[in-house]
This record gives structure tokens, C-alpha cells and sequence, in this order.
């Protein structure tokens, strides 16, 4: 299980930072002359902040919607290995640690999917 | 010039990549400072931006941790449902606070975590016996404990003062997610002096702890669209390359000056911000 969860977690960086840098490599094709302003704060739109649109966005392979494809990935590769540690604490017939990782899951879910959350 | 800009900001991820690893504080105490001071990018772009690079460096160096098996995994995800809900309760403050009041917070952080990398670590044969107390229903409940490898032999420990570590990992949970930093030290404080948990089991269960509270505000910071992909881009490889050279670097390292030179940079970056929130240029 330990080992899973190393290679869970390097694998998931790993593929992050590929994504991230092919995303970044098409960005320089598609924008070489464009400026970007972040002195102030505008917000991104909403296909770089909801999940799902995030995936799909990133199969017109714009160089900007695969980085984000890439960030998402990386932030969910912790939540992989909580989801992980769930089913280590299943097996091991651990309820206590069942319970303890299926709160943290849930918190995390919340904050992942809090857009369509109304609040 | 996009791209001198982008190389810029690579270039800065990298310096703090290679010494946030080799002082074990991290690059999010860099980052910030670096995208406000350095480029006036909005403070909160910056800490979704140092989130990432976060999240990065913690599952790069976790994964080695992992396979060590010195890490406690049960306690750190005990400790994981406070760092997780004050990560979250910390993003949703750094939205209705004033940015200029998040810097000078930063501020005061980094000038706390100068003094902390600066007092000499106590080493795992210093640390002393402990008298053995009688374990609270808690500590049964949760198998708060755990064994360690040491020179003769595995040696067993138990946790103590459950509730003022969660408390303390609260605290840190909030930082993180008001901040963009990992919280390393504050978390290894909890474990450490206040949990009695061996320093090694504690440094290695806090960098496991570190992805999942960033990745608890990250996500809130995705949703509010404050990771921005072309910020986000040269410094997530940046500092992972950066720290990855920094934990090769770091056996054949002199880490005592090192250290003093981290903790004299990031002692001007405090104050940087500090000035920088109280005459409201953040």
C-alpha cells in the first residue's frame, strides 16, 4: 500500500508537470506577442476555474486550457491519496480511520466543487 | 516582453524551489514575496500561484517519504481534518480581507519563520525520555501511536496533548490557506514539541500533510479564479526542478550558512511586506 502511494503521488506530479509543460510550450506557439496584466485582479474565466469545464476545454488543446488541465491534476493528486488511504482503512477493516479519511475526502470534495455550490 | 517575464519568474522559481528544499521550509515563503514585491502581481493571484508550487514539491518529496516508512500516515490523517477545514476557512478569509492586511500577516509569518529556521533543530538522540503518562480513552481510540527506527533498534512512542496539537494544526491549516504556504514549521511544532512526536516522524508526517491542506485551499482558489495558468506555469516547474536539485544538494551541503542566509533574505522580505501592507501599495 505504502508503495502505491509513492508511486501514486510521483506519478501524479509527474503527469501534472507534463501536462503543464506542453501547455506552456503551445501557449508560446499560439501567443508570442501577447501581454498579460496582474496588478490587479480580474478573475479567470469561468473555464479555468469549474471542474468540468476545465477537462473539457483541454481537448482543443489551447496551450493555456491544458496548463490548467495540468494544475488540476496536480491538486488532485493529494486527493488520489486520501481516496487511496480510504481503501487501505476498508481493507484493514479499520472503521475508526474509515470515518477519519472519509471526513477529510468530504472536505476536500467541498472545496474542489465549491463553484457549484451556492454560497 | 511575455516570454523575459515568464523567464524571470522560472528563473526566481527555481532559486526558491532549490532553497526552500535544502532548508526544509519550503518555496512558498519566496514566492509570494517574489510575485508582489518583485512583479506587483495581486497578492492573491500570488498565493494561488505559491499554492500550486506547494502542492508540487510536497507529493514530489512525499512519495520519497512514503517508501521510507518513518511517516506516521493514521495520525497525519487525524491532523489532516484540522489542516484541511483551516485551509479552507483561510482561503475564504483571504477573500473578504483587505490584500494589504494579508501582507503585512505575510509579513510578521516570515519573520517568524527567520527566527524558527534560525534556532538549532534538536536532533532525535536529544531528544530526552519522556515520563510515561497514562494514555487518555483518545489515544486508544485513534492508535495514536507508533514505532521509529533509531542506531539500536525500533523504538515506540505514544502521542500526547491530542487536543492542543489540533488546535495548533488549525492555526497552521489557516495559514496555509490565507497565505499560500505550506505551514511546514508550524505543523512540526505541533507534532513535535507540543504531540511529542519523534522530530523525524515529525518532519516527515508533516511534508505527507502539506499537499492535502494546500489542496484543500487550492481548490477554493481554483473556483474563485485566483490560479492563473501562465503565472502558475513557470513557477510550478520552476520550484519542482529547483527543489528536486536542492534535496541532491542537500547531503554534501554546509546547511548552517545556508540557513543563515535564508533566514537574513527572508527577515527583508518581511519587512518588505510589512512596509509594503501598512502604506497600502499591496
Amino acid at each position: 500500500m505504502r508503495d502505491i502511494m509513492g508511486s501514486l503521488l510521483r506519478v501524479g506530479v509527474l503527469a501534472a508537470a507534463f501536462l503543464v509543460v506542453l501547455g506552456g510550450v503551445l501557449f508560446f506557439i499560439q501567443h508570442p506577442k501577447e501581454v498579460f496584466d496582474y496588478t490587479t485582479f480580474k478573475g479567470e474565466p469561468a473555464k479555468f476555474r469549474q471542474v468540468h469545464l476545465i477537462v473539457k476545454e483541454a481537448f482543443n488543446f489551447r496551450g493555456r486550457d491544458v496548463i490548467q488541465l495540468g494544475l488540476l491534476v496536480l491538486i488532485a493528486t493529494p486527493v488520489a491519496r486520501v481516496i487511496f488511504s480510504l481503501i487501505g482503512f476498508l481493507i484493514e477493516k479499520d472503521w475508526i480511520y474509515v470515518a477519519i479519511t472519509a471526513i477529510v475526502l468530504i472536505i476536500l470534495s467541498v472545496s474542489l466543487f465549491s463553484n457549484y455550490l451556492t454560497f | 516582453m511575455m516570454a523575459t517575464f515568464i523567464a524571470i519568474l522560472f528563473a526566481g522559481a527555481l532559486f526558491a524551489g532549490f532553497v526552500g528544499s535544502l532548508t526544509g521550509l519550503g518555496g512558498g515563503v519566496i514566492i509570494v514575496p517574489l510575485l508582489t514585491i518583485g512583479f506587483g502581481v495581486d497578492i492573491r493571484y500570488a498565493i494561488g500561484t505559491s499554492l500550486i508550487s506547494v502542492i508540487a514539491t510536497s507529493s514530489g518529496a512525499a512519495s520519497a517519504y512514503v517508501k521510507e516508512g518513518i511517516l506516521n500516515i493514521r495520525v497525519g490523517m487525524f491532523l489532516e481534518i484540522a489542516t484541511t477545514l483551516g485551509a479552507i476557512a483561510g482561503a475564504a478569509i483571504a477573500f473578504f480581507a483587505p490584500t494589504h492586511a494579508i501582507a503585512v500577516i505575510f509579513g510578521f509569518v516570515l519573520l517568524y519563520t527567520a527566527v524558527v529556521s534560525f534556532i538549532k533543530r534538536k536532533s532525535d538522540t536529544e531528544s530526552e525520555i519522556l515520563p510515561e503518562k497514562k494514555p487518555g480513552p483518545m489515544i486508544g481510540l485513534l492508535k495514536a501511536r507508533g514505532t521509529y527506527p533509531t542506531a539500536n533498534g525500533l523504538k515506540n512512542y505514544t502521542l500526547q496533548h491530542l487536543g492542543g496539537g489540533f488546535i495548533v494544526m488549525s492555526v497552521a491549516g489557516i495559514l496555509s490557506g490565507l497565505l499560500g504556504i505550506g505551514s511546514g514549521a508550524l505543523k512540526v511544532i505541533a507534532m513535535d514539541s507540543i504531540m511529542k512526536i519523534p522530530f523525524k516522524v515529525s518532519t516527515s508526517t508533516s511534508n505527507f500533510m502539506i499537499g492535502v491542506t494546500a489542496a484543500a485551499s487550492a481548490g477554493i482558489y481554483l473556483n474563485r479564479g485566483y490560479i492563473d495558468p501562465v503565472l502558475s506555469m513557470p513557477v510550478m516547474v520552476g520550484v519542482l526542478i529547483g527543489s528536486l536539485v536542492g534535496a541532491k544538494f542537500l547531503l554534501r551541503a554546509r546547511t548552517k550558512s545556508i540557513r543563515l542566509v535564508f533566514a537574513i533574505v527572508i527577515t527583508l522580505l518581511a519587512f518588505e511586506m510589512i512596509f509594503n501592507g501598512l502604506a497600502k501599495n499591496i
